[in-house]
């Protein structure tokens, strides 16, 4: 009898593997299994279960919950990403920069279609991922964000139906090594990958050659200001010939051959343009030519998967805020609006930003800790010369640095160790905060609480 | 060394050996200069471009591997700098940019290459691990006294011959993994502090200066970087600390 009742199992269900059936021979645990996962292996059932029951303990005892039931979780069945995702169509988002903000454009506007789980905390490694899976089983639909450096493992599980990927750029090299080893991991990764869609930024030489490989990409022309790493060639190291024109780059190439893949969908100042040669205006509420990029790779993916292209730039529209990102905090009279900027590229992108308005003070934040990179010599890649003649504040923990590149750029500045004390040196108005990864966590949190 | 109104500075291959800051050792130099009223140029010499044999000097920065050997491959083929280096013009190295400079270098790859040979030291990889953290050093005394202080992030193991002096002494942290950092053979000098290494050294960078003006500099105070370099000198004393190790100074 009970080979029969394994029989009937088998007959049931075409995806169900050796160590499910070994599972859910010795755990017992069928009720588990039916009560909170649906299909789920009876392992990861359980493992989620214990997850979610460490979370809520966490949470009760004043931590953050989440990634500690996704580390319970994978600690019990380590395959529980994959399990997790199964019955979901998937939709990954790496990069450099930008991978909280398009994953969240991604999942509002793959909601038109059905409910959407998603690590919308930017806690974007394994244990971050299975937190999210775990806590939304029931959404058909997955979009997650991925740490570049952990795409490869992820990928390899999840075997997503997209991957959108954003941009690669210099990035806490003490931590992570050169972006140009990144791109050969990735390569490897989605070489890897069967029947997946790569929506991959053409203007972006690194990405390029990782999107390659894909079975099926869709090129975005989505533009950058960073142009840094896309000096060399990554396939044989030659100087990549770039051709620009007003300050956009319009093609580029080597002269091993690889070179710009022809974009179907495109966007330049705020204007989209889709493979039907149709042009839309994006009319972001998020400012700034990098979300206008985010946007238009998040569109690609959609539309790619099925969503009708004019409800899903409805509810991007309806973002305002990223984690913070972009709003304004006001403190003793000071109109904060606080930025994010951890790296080159992003400063790149954040220049602009700060030329709305150039009577605003700007504040400058930097720590350096172990998220942020303890190396800080990613400051002398940035053009703080254009500064010049502003307001400017250093804070933060590692601002001593900062202070050092802005008197080499000739830009006058008031050293402020403590931020709160730099907000509060500015006169009452708008003021500009530029702050790094941990330095931006902190304000954020703190400016909210009233700090 | 005899020069004109105009201190040229060559930053060479930026393209390919110009990791993460690098190219802010051209900046340092250039504001040291126009700071005490001197005029300086910068150059960028890139992949495909000649080298002229002109400059006063030049600076190379860090890469992977396969930038090594094509900058070797550049070099060789456009001997500008090395003509320039054996007439007395000041040669400036980071990491891998010290790496090439040498007699040869063997890749992560086990392949050995041959250097410019600018500098008589030989790099193989080191142990498994990459030394990556604050490295703080003393210098040879023949030129000049202020401690080093810097980031590095490598794996390389250099080893020096008879004509090559090291650059300096290592306090804490890896360097050429002998106890010593970098080296130097007349006024061709290589670090592994890698990435702006001149803004937080003021004396190394004017060493450079008044080699390639070829009188005494006027001293420069700048409180921020003192400042910078007595932090970090705390942060490196802290974390000897926290490993119970004594800094030998």
């Amino acid at each position: 009898m009970v080979v029969g009742g394994f029989g009937n199992l088998m007959a049931e269900s075409v995806r169900v593997d050796d160590r499910w059936l070994m599972d859910r021979a010795s755990t017992g645990v069928d009720e588990v299994s039916t009560a909170q996962g649906g299909d789920l292996p009876a392992r990861t059932a359980a493992a989620v279960v214990a997850g979610n029951l460490a979370a809520k303990l966490s949470k009760v005892a004043g931590g953050g919950g989440g990634i500690i039931g996704g580390r319970v979780t994978l600690a019990l069945d380590p395959n529980a990403l994959g399990r997790l995702c199964r019955d979901r169509t998937v939709a990954l988002v790496t990069g450099t920069n930008g991978k909280t903000t398009t994953t969240m454009m991604l999942a509002r506007a793959m909601s038109v279609l059905q409910p959407v789980a998603t690590n919308h905390s930017g806690a974007n490694m394994p244990d971050g991922l299975v937190a999210a899976l775990s806590t939304d089983q029931a959404a058909p639909l997955a979009v997650l964000e991925i740490d570049e450096n952990y795409l490869p493992k992820i990928s390899d599980a999840v075997q997503p139906a997209v991957i959108v990927l954003l941009n690669l750029s210099r990035d806490q090299m003490d931590r992570v090594g050169e972006v140009r080893h990144t791109e050969r991991n990735l390569r490897t990764a989605i070489a890897r990958l069967r029947d997946t869609t790569v929506v991959a930024n053409c203007d972006d030489v690194l990405v390029t050659s990782a999107a390659t490989e894909a079975d099926s990409v869709i090129w975005v022309s989505a533009g950058g200001n960073w142009r840094g790493d896309s000096t060399s060639c990554p396939r044989c190291g030659m100087r990549v010939h770039v051709c620009v024109t007003d300050g956009t780059v319009t093609d580029w190439y080597c002269d091993c051959g690889f070179r710009r893949p022809t974009p179907t969908w495109a966007v330049r100042e705020g204007l989209m343009t889709t493979p039907s040669g149709e042009c839309f205006e994006l009319a972001l509420r998020l400012p700034g030519s990098a979300n206008e990029a985010d946007a238009t790779l998040a569109l690609a993916a959609a539309t790619h998967l099925s969503v009708p292209l004019k409800p899903a730039l409805d509810r991007i529209r309806t973002i305002t805020g990223v984690g913070g990102r972009y709003t304004t905090v006001s403190r003793n009279g000071r109109i904060v609006r606080i930025l994010l900027a951890k790296n080159p590229a992003g400063w790149a992108e954040t220049l602009p930003l700060l030329r709305e308005d150039t009577s605003r003070p700007i504040i400058i934040a930097v720590n350096g800790r172990e998220a942020d990179g303890r190396d800080l010599s990613w400051l002398w890649d940035i053009p703080f010369e254009q500064l010049a003649g502003r307001q400017v504040l250093a804070t933060g923990e590692r601002s001593a640095d900062l202070a050092v590149r802005l008197t080499y750029a000739g830009v006058q500045h008031t050293h402020v160790p403590d931020p709160y004390q730099a907000i509060d040196g500015v006169d009452p108005g708008s003021v500009e905060l530029v702050a790094n990864y941990t330095a931006f966590r902190d304000l954020k949190s703190g400016l909210s609480n009233g700090a | 060394m005899v020069h004109d109104s105009v201190v040229r500075i060559g930053l060479v291959l930026p393209d390919v050996l110009g990791t993460y800051g690098d190219s802010g050792n051209a900046t340092v130099l250039l504001k040291r200069l126009e700071w005490r009223g001197i005029r300086g140029e910068v150059v960028q010499l890139g992949v495909g471009d000649p080298v002229p044999n002109s400059l006063d000097i030049y600076l190379l920065g860090g890469g992977e591997d396969r930038a090594q050997t094509l900058a070797v491959s550049h070099l060789t083929e456009h001997p500008g700098m090395q003509q320039a280096a054996a007439n007395g013009a000041v040669v400036m190295a980071v990491c891998a940019g010290l790496q090439i400079l040498g007699e040869d270098f063997t890749g992560s790859d086990g392949v050995t290459h041959g250097g410019l040979g600018l500098l008589d030291v030989r790099t193989t990889p080191g142990s498994s691990t990459r030394a990556v953290g604050e490295l703080l050093t003393l210098p040879d005394k023949e030129l000049f006294a202020d401690p080093m202080t810097g980031f590095e992030n490598h794996q390389g193991h250099t080893q020096l011959g008879a004509s090559a002096r090291p650059l300096s002494r290592v306090v804490y942290g890896t360097g050429n993994g002998e106890g010593h950092d970098g080296a130097y053979q007349g006024h061709v000098l290589g670090t592994y502090m890698h990435g702006p290494v001149l803004a937080r050294n003021p004396a190394f960078a004017d060493l450079m200066l008044t080699w390639a003006v070829g009188s005494p500099l006027a001293p420069i105070d700048i409180p921020a970087i003192s400042q910078l370099r007595n932090e970090r000198r705390r942060a490196v004393q802290q974390m000897a600390n926290r490993r119970k190790r004594l800094l030998r100074f």
